[in-house]
């Protein structure tokens, strides 16, 4: 089906990483990381703690570890509200297309787009008080347009070939060559898509937690152990280092995840770079 | 043409009219009464009731955000709750930090991300093409505010050639002044630099591919001679529609980086007044950044319209 070539093992490899340190955290912790321990505190790389200790002595890798949970779990819902409100307005829209609905869509699409998401963001959780779930919320929002708008365009060109014409001479109404035809064919488009919204998820989400508005204390994040780390960076700057690298690891294996099963899905685009 | 103007002009109308709507209703449904926060939990119900009259709170929503839009209209932002003071003064000393910040950086990202994506372009599947794609890969997966906070380790702290954060002023000189934007301006300017520099490789190679370049070719330019006459005028379109939404992105979305280099812009007003509940001022902030943004993916589009004449027909 799939041909894994390097780039892809690669990047599913920088995916595993953050997705088992959330799991295996659910059933074990190297240390309790809501236990401060001050007597522990700025502990180097060791052997007892991978990742040193922190300005509260508790261990960083339990941190980064517990940190993913929340990174993933954000990002993981914000794609899930694009994909369960964004997917059902763009085949509305691209069934009647040129209808009224379609034009109400779109426009209503144009306006969320030219909100600068993260302004709106910090109003949202401002408001609803900052809590991970108003995050979720917030981010998820902006990815509704988002996927309204591709699987909008996607279905159009499919609404042109033959095979759903034969569909509709068997007479099949717009609703059902919709649901039983054109999203089929939409699903490698959306997982791509998914892919890349899920990369810019983890990066609002850190954000937002970095200035107070993701998830709260004592729950980790990678954002909030960055701001964490901010007075410290010139005494020690592995703290601000850590949950940087978490970061941009996960986000450099979705955005790589995504560019690999596009080139994947789509022969024709393989090897562009190469020719 | 005209059709087409007119058709934009009208959803450029109904974007801001539906902003604000949405904008005011979502500050109109936030928790607490603004009077009784500034007056303490000790007001007595008359003195709250008074300010309330005062501010305006009592009247009803409709003719409330009509005053409002009215006077964002006229330039009027209304009075700040927590300060007293004129709101549009309060933004107009921000816009002197902010506004400088995102044409900075807008500069920076340029000339960082057009010389490399056309060198990239011209390199295409060679060892440099790979090296900027990767770097662009890693640009693009780096969190802006943690580059910044690694900047500040780096060149306030251990190299100290820049100051770790805030802002002197203008007043200070003007190289004072950009000396200090400069580490804010690099943190904002990389991402966008990853994304601008990977739009010009690809609306470059997607030229190069034209027929009319293989007759330069044939005809003896050289490749930088024909990407310098031919090839870059055209593949310099898509890179300035981004270029455009890149401005309005910068402008928002430095209210992370304004936090981390405790910068006095538009953002951090606009986290100070929602911490204190000064909802007139968080309203008129948010609804000037918004309409920033329309307004510019609204003259991108027009502009987009003039340069490329398929888009100058009416069938569109």
């Amino acid at each position: 089906m799939i041909r894994l070539n390097t780039s892809l093992q690669f990047s599913i490899i920088l995916c595993l990483l953050p997705l088992i340190m959330a799991t295996v955290s659910y059933f074990w912790q190297p240390f309790d990381v809501t236990e401060l321990n001050i007597s522990n505190r700025l502990k180097p790389m060791s052997l007892t703690h991978p990742l040193g200790t922190d300005h509260f002595g508790r261990d960083m890798l339990s941190m980064i570890m517990v940190g993913a949970r929340t990174s993933i779990a954000v990002a993981f819902v914000a794609v899930g509200i694009g994909v369960l409100f964004g997917v059902p307005l763009g085949l509305f829209a691209a069934t009647w297309r040129g209808s009224f609905i379609d034009d109400s869509v779109m426009r209503f699409n144009d306006l969320i787009f030219a909100f600068p998401s993260l302004v709106i963001a910090i109003l949202i959780t401002a408001i609803a008080g900052p809590s991970a779930f108003n995050a979720i919320i917030a981010i998820g929002v902006f990815n509704i347009p988002v996927f309204a708008r591709v699987s909008r365009g996607a279905a159009l060109s499919l609404w042109q070939r033959e095979f759903i014409l034969s569909a509709r001479v068997a007479g099949k109404t717009g609703l059902r060559i919709s649901i039983e035809h054109i999203l089929p064919n939409l699903m490698h488009i959306l997982i791509v898509q998914a892919t890349i919204q899920f990369s810019l998820g983890i990066l609002a989400e850190a954000g937002l937690s970095y200035v107070g508005l993701g998830a709260q204390p004592p729950t980790p994040s990678w954002g909030r152990m960055l701001a964490d780390a901010q007075t410290m960076v010139s005494l020690t700057p592995r703290l601000a280092i850590v949950p940087g690298v978490a970061i941009i690891i996960t986000v450099l294996g979705l955005n790589l995840l995504g560019d690999g099963l596009r080139d994947a899905f789509d022969p024709k685009l393989r090897g562009s770079i190469k020719k | 043409m005209i059709n087409y103007f007119f058709k934009r002009l009208f959803t450029f109308v109904l974007s801001l009219a539906l902003a604000s709507i949405v904008i005011f209703s979502l500050v109109e449904i936030a928790p607490g009464d603004p009077a009784s926060f500034m007056l303490g939990i000790n007001a007595q119900e008359d003195t709250i009731s008074a300010l309330r009259t005062e501010l305006g709170l009592d009247q009803p929503k409709i003719s409330r955000y009509f005053t409002w839009i009215g006077g964002m209209l006229t330039g009027d932002f209304g009075i700040s709750y927590t300060y007293r003071t004129n709101v549009t003064e309060m933004v107009g000393d921000r816009l002197w930090v902010s506004l400088p910040l995102a044409i900075y950086s807008l500069v920076l990202s340029t000339v960082i991300a057009i010389p490399t994506g056309i060198y990239a372009a011209a390199k295409r599947g060679k060892t440099g093409d790979v090296a900027v794609i990767s770097a662009t890969q890693f640009g693009i997966a780096v969190p802006n505010f943690w580059f910044a906070i690694i900047l500040v380790g780096i060149f306030a702290i251990k190299l100290q050639w820049f100051s770790a954060g805030g802002f002197p002023g203008w007043q200070d000189g003007l190289l004072n002044g950009f000396t200090s934007l400069t580490l804010p301006a690099i943190a904002l300017a990389l991402p966008q630099a990853a994304i601008l520099s990977r739009i010009m490789r690809s609306a470059l190679i997607e030229t190069l591919g034209e027929d009319y370049i293989r007759t330069a070719r044939a005809k003896g330019l050289s490749v930088w001679q024909t990407i310098w006459r031919h090839a870059l005028r055209n593949a310099l379109i898509p890179v300035l529609t981004i270029l455009g939404l890149q401005f309005s992105f910068l402008l928002a979305g430095a209210i992370i980086i304004e936090q981390v280099f405790y910068l006095p812009g538009l953002g951090r007003l606009v986290f100070q007044a929602i911490t204190q509940r000064d909802l007139i001022v968080v309203e008129s902030v948010v609804m000037l950044l918004v309409s920033a943004v329309i307004l510019i993916n609204f003259i991108v589009d027009i502009a987009y319209m003039l340069a490329d004449p398929r888009l100058r027909l009416d069938s569109i």
